[in-house]
C-alpha cells in the first residue's frame, strides 16, 4: 500500500541512428542518417548526427541525443580555446585523443554517445577513428557505429579488406576505392541495412572531407 | 510497520532518496501540447486538464505562457515543474531586459537555455519532468523546438509531445504545409484537439490555442470543441461484445 | 619617492577624495604604446603600435580576438591585458554554451569594468593597469567601448589609448563625423592615419603596425601583415596629394591630466 508501482525513471534513452565513415588515401566520407527516434516513434526525420569539429574532422555520432549534443558542445568549446591558444585548427588524430579523453572523464556516468571521427590527418590522408561510449579508441580505415551498425560491418570488411592490424610492420589502413566508389558504397550500406533496422532512415547525409574542402550530399531513403 | 518503513526495508536507496527531495514520478500533469509553424509565426494548442493520476483534478490549468517579447512556450507533465521552470524563465527575461541595450534573448536562445537546464537537471538525478515545446518568431525567423526531461531536443516544423507524437503528429504530417494560413492552422490543432480528446483519456474538452507573431502573443480565451458522441457504436459500446467477459 | 601619504594602498582615500593607486594604474595605461579604435554601423577596426622594447626583441601581442564577433586591442600592462582577454574569452565561450548565440558586446564590457572595479576595492589587490579597447558586433551593430583600470568604460565612436595617443585623439575628432557612414576600407584607412599621427614622424610601415577587423559578414581577424602595407602605401599617395594643398595641421598638445576615475 502506498507503494508507487512505477518503472524507475532513466536517465538515459536510445535515439538510434546509424553512422559509417570511410577513409581513402586523399579523401574521407562519413555518412550518417538523419532520423531521432525513441522506442517505436519518430521524433524527427531531419536531424543531423554529424557535427563539424575542425576544418577537417567530422564527428558522426548515435546513442542519446542529449549526452551527444553536450559531447559536440564540449569538444567545441574546447576547440575553441585550442584555437585562442596554438592559432590553428585542431588536426584529426588530436581531436581523435580529445574526444578519448572527454568519453572517458565520464567513465562512471557515461555519455551514451557511438561516436565515429573521420577526417583527414597531418599528411592529408583520410583517417578513421572508432570509439565505444566510454572512450576506447582505435585508428582504422573504416568504421560504423550505432543501431544499424551490425548489418553494415560485415558488409564493409567483405568489401574493403583491410589489412590485418597484427601485420608488421603495419600497413596503412586506408581503403584502395576511389572517392566516388565509397561514396556509392556508402550509398548501398544505408539502403540495405535502412530495410531491417527501424531505427535508422528518412535521409542520408553523406559528407566528403578532402584537402581543397568539405563537400555535403543527401539521399532520400525509407520512411517507414 | 506501515508503508514507509516498508519502502525503506524493501529498498536500501530509498533512505537516501527520503533525505533528499527529488521528482521519481509526476503528481499532477498536464497532457499533450501541439504547435506548428504557420505562414506568420507559431501555433500552440494545449487542453487545460490538470490530472492527479487518473483524476482529473483541475479543469483550468494555463499550460501556455509568453516568455518575453519573442518565445511562446507550452507544457505537458508535471504542473509544479512547469510552474517552477516558468520562474526560472521570467527571472532569465527580467535580467535580459535590466540591461536594456537593444539586446534580447530569442527563441532559439530560450530554447538552448531550457535545454541545458532539462539535461543538468537529469544529470543530477533530479529532472523536471515535462516535455516542453517552444515556439517564437525574431527577426522574421521563425522558431519551432521542444526539449524532453532528460534534454532531448529538436526542431522541427510541427512537435507533439506525449500522445500528440502517437495521434497527431501522423495528422500534422499529412496535412502541414509552409503556407498555412493563420485559419487553416487553427483548423488543423483542433482537428488534431479533437482526435486527442476522443482517444486520450486524460485530455479535456477546454483547451487554448496561442498565437506568436512578429508582432506578440495572443493567447485565446479558453473554449470547447464541438464533438459528436452519437455513433450507434457509442449509444451501447458493449453490443456485438457480448458474452466476451 | 612617494606624491603624497595617501598613495601605499589601493582602498585609502586622499582628502580630496581620489584613490591614488588607481590613478598610478590609469598611468600605466599611457605608458604603452598606442592603440587606437573606431567604427562604423556595420564594422569597427583596431590598430596598435608595435615597438619592440630591444632591437634584439620581438614586439608584443597587442591586438586579441576574444571572439568570432568582438577583439580588444590593448595600452598599458600587456601580461594584465592577456589575463583579461582570457577572461573575456571564457565569457563569450560560456555564453554560446548556454544560448548558442553571441555574446552582446555591451554586456561583456560590463562585466569586465565589475572585475576591474573590484580591484579597486580590496586592499590585497592590484588594480589592472592595462587598457582595453573593446570592438565588436551585436544585433545592435558595431560598438567600441573603451574600459581602464578604474573599472570604468565608455563607449566611444572613436577612440585611441596609450603614449601618445592625444594625437590620434585629435585626428578623429576632427573626423568622426563622418565614421558612422564609412566603408570597411575608409575605416581602415582612418586607423592608419590615426596611427600615424602617433608615430611622431616616424615612417608608418607594416612592421609598426597591427590591424584588426570585424564587421557584418566578417568574423573578427587580424589582417594580413602584407594587405596593411598595400593600404599604407595607398594612403601615402593620397597624403601627398593633400600635401600640395595646405600643410598638415599639427596638433601636440600636451598629455592632459589623468582621465576621470
Amino acid at each position: 500500500m502506498g507503494i508507487k508501482q512505477q518503472a524507475n525513471w532513466s536517465p538515459y534513452d536510445n535515439n538510434g541512428g546509424t553512422c559509417v565513415a570511410i577513409a581513402g588515401v586523399d579523401y574521407c566520407v562519413i555518412a550518417a542518417d538523419t532520423r531521432m527516434s525513441t522506442g517505436y516513434n519518430i521524433l524527427t526525420r531531419d536531424y543531423s548526427k554529424i557535427c563539424k569539429l575542425a576544418d577537417k574532422c567530422l564527428m558522426a555520432s548515435s546513442g542519446f541525443q542529449a549526452d551527444v549534443k553536450a559531447l559536440q558542445k564540449v569538444l567545441s568549446a574546447r576547440h575553441l580555446i585550442y584555437q585562442h591558444q596554438h592559432n590553428k585548427q585542431m588536426s584529426c588524430p588530436a581531436m581523435a585523443q580529445l574526444l578519448s579523453n572527454t568519453l572517458y572523464y565520464k567513465r562512471f556516468f557515461p555519455y551514451y554517445a557511438f561516436n565515429v571521427l573521420g577526417g583527414l590527418d597531418n599528411e592529408g590522408k583520410g583517417c578513421v577513428f572508432t570509439y565505444d561510449a566510454v572512450g576506447s579508441y582505435e585508428r582504422v580505415g573504416y568504421s560504423t557505429q550505432g543501431s544499424g551498425s551490425t548489418l553494415i560491418m560485415p558488409v564493409l570488411d567483405n568489401k574493403l579488406k583491410s589489412p590485418s592490424p597484427l601485420l608488421l610492420p603495419a600497413k596503412d589502413a586506408v581503403t584502395p576505392l576511389s572517392e566516388s566508389e565509397a561514396v556509392d558504397l556508402v550509398k548501398d550500406v544505408f539502403a540495405s541495412a535502412v530495410e531491417r533496422d527501424i531505427y535508422s532512415g528518412d535521409k542520408l547525409e553523406i559528407v566528403v572531407v578532402k584537402a581543397d574542402g568539405i563537400r555535403r550530399e543527401y539521399l532520400e531513403m525509407r520512411k517507414d | 510497520m506501515n508503508s514507509i518503513d516498508a519502502t525503506i526495508a524493501e529498498k536500501g536507496l530509498m533512505s537516501s532518496e527520503m533525505g533528499s527531495e527529488r521528482t521519481l514520478y509526476p503528481y499532477v500533469t498536464g497532457t499533450s501540447v501541439i504547435g506548428i509553424k504557420y505562414k506568420d509565426g507559431i501555433l500552440m494548442a494545449a487542453d487545460m486538464g490538470g490530472s492527479y493520476g487518473s483524476t482529473l483534478r483541475y479543469k483550468s490549468v494555463e499550460r501556455l505562457k509568453p516568455i518575453g517579447k519573442h518565445s511562446l512556450i507550452g507544457a505537458s507533465g508535471e504542473i509544479s515543474d512547469f510552474q517552477e521552470i516558468l520562474r526560472y524563465l521570467d527571472e532569465l527575461i527580467l535580467y535580459d531586459n535590466m540591461w536594456d541595450d537593444g539586446n534580447s534573448l530569442g527563441p532559439k536562445e530560450v530554447h538552448n537555455y531550457l535545454t541545458r537546464v532539462m539535461y543538468n537537471r537529469r544529470n543530477k538525478f533530479n529532472p523536471l519532468w515535462n516535455s516542453l515545446v517552444l515556439g517564437g518568431v525574431k527577426n522574421g525567423q521563425k522558431y519551432l523546438g521542444t526539449v524532453s526531461m532528460i534534454g532531448v531536443h529538436f526542431e522541427d516544423n510541427h512537435i507533439a509531445t506525449g500522445f500528440g507524437n502517437h495521434l497527431a503528429r501522423p495528422i500534422l504530417r499529412k496535412e502541414w504545409h509552409e503556407n498555412l494560413s493563420f485559419e487553416d492552422g487553427v483548423k488543423l490543432l483542433e482537428k488534431c484537439m479533437r482526435v486527442l480528446l476522443y482517444r486520450d483519456r486524460s485530455a479535456v474538452n477546454k483547451l487554448q490555442i496561442a498565437k506568436i507573431t512578429e508582432e506578440g502573443v495572443t493567447i485565446s480565451q479558453p473554449y470547447s470543441l464541438k464533438t459528436f458522441w452519437g455513433f450507434s457504436a457509442f449509444q451501447n459500446p458493449t453490443k456485438g461484445a457480448e458474452g466476451s467477459w | 619617492m612617494f606624491r603624497n601619504q595617501y598613495d601605499t594602498d589601493v582602498t585609502t582615500w586622499s582628502p580630496a577624495g581620489r584613490l591614488f593607486q588607481v590613478e598610478y594604474a590609469m598611468e600605466a595605461v599611457k605608458q604603452g604604446s598606442a592603440a587606437i579604435g573606431l567604427r562604423s554601423k556595420t564594422h569597427a577596426v583596431l590598430a596598435s603600435v608595435n615597438k619592440a622594447n630591444s632591437e634584439l626583441s620581438s614586439h608584443q601581442k597587442k591586438i586579441f580576438k576574444i571572439d568570432d564577433h568582438i577583439g580588444i586591442a590593448i595600452a598599458g600592462l600587456t601580461a594584465d591585458g592577456r589575463v583579461l582577454s582570457r577572461y573575456l574569452r571564457s565569457e563569450c565561450i560560456n555564453y554560446s554554451f548556454t544560448y548558442e548565440s553571441p555574446l552582446p558586446v555591451g554586456r561583456l564590457v560590463v562585466q569586465l569594468a565589475d572585475k576591474a572595479q573590484v580591484c579597486t576595492q580590496r586592499s590585497w589587490k592590484r588594480p589592472y593597469g592595462v587598457g582595453l579597447l573593446v570592438a565588436g558586433l551585436d544585433e545592435s551593430g558595431a560598438h567600441l567601448y573603451y574600459n581602464c583600470p578604474s573599472g570604468n568604460y565608455f563607449e566611444y565612436q572613436a577612440f585611441a589609448i596609450g603614449s601618445r595617443s592625444q594625437a590620434a585623439k585629435t585626428y578623429l575628432e576632427r573626423k568622426f563625423e563622418t565614421f558612422m557612414d564609412s566603408s570597411r576600407e575608409e575605416l581602415i584607412k582612418d586607423a592608419l592615419f590615426a596611427i600615424k599621427e602617433t608615430l611622431q614622424g616616424e615612417k608608418l610601415t607594416n612592421s609598426i603596425c597591427t590591424v584588426a577587423v570585424v564587421g557584418v559578414g566578417e568574423p573578427f581577424h587580424v589582417m594580413d601583415q602584407k594587405t596593411v602595407q598595400e593600404v599604407i602605401d595607398s594612403l601615402e599617395i593620397t597624403e601627398e596629394r593633400a600635401d600640395q594643398g595646405a600643410a598638415m595641421q599639427e596638433d601636440r598638445s600636451p598629455e592632459t591630466a589623468p582621465m576621470d576615475i
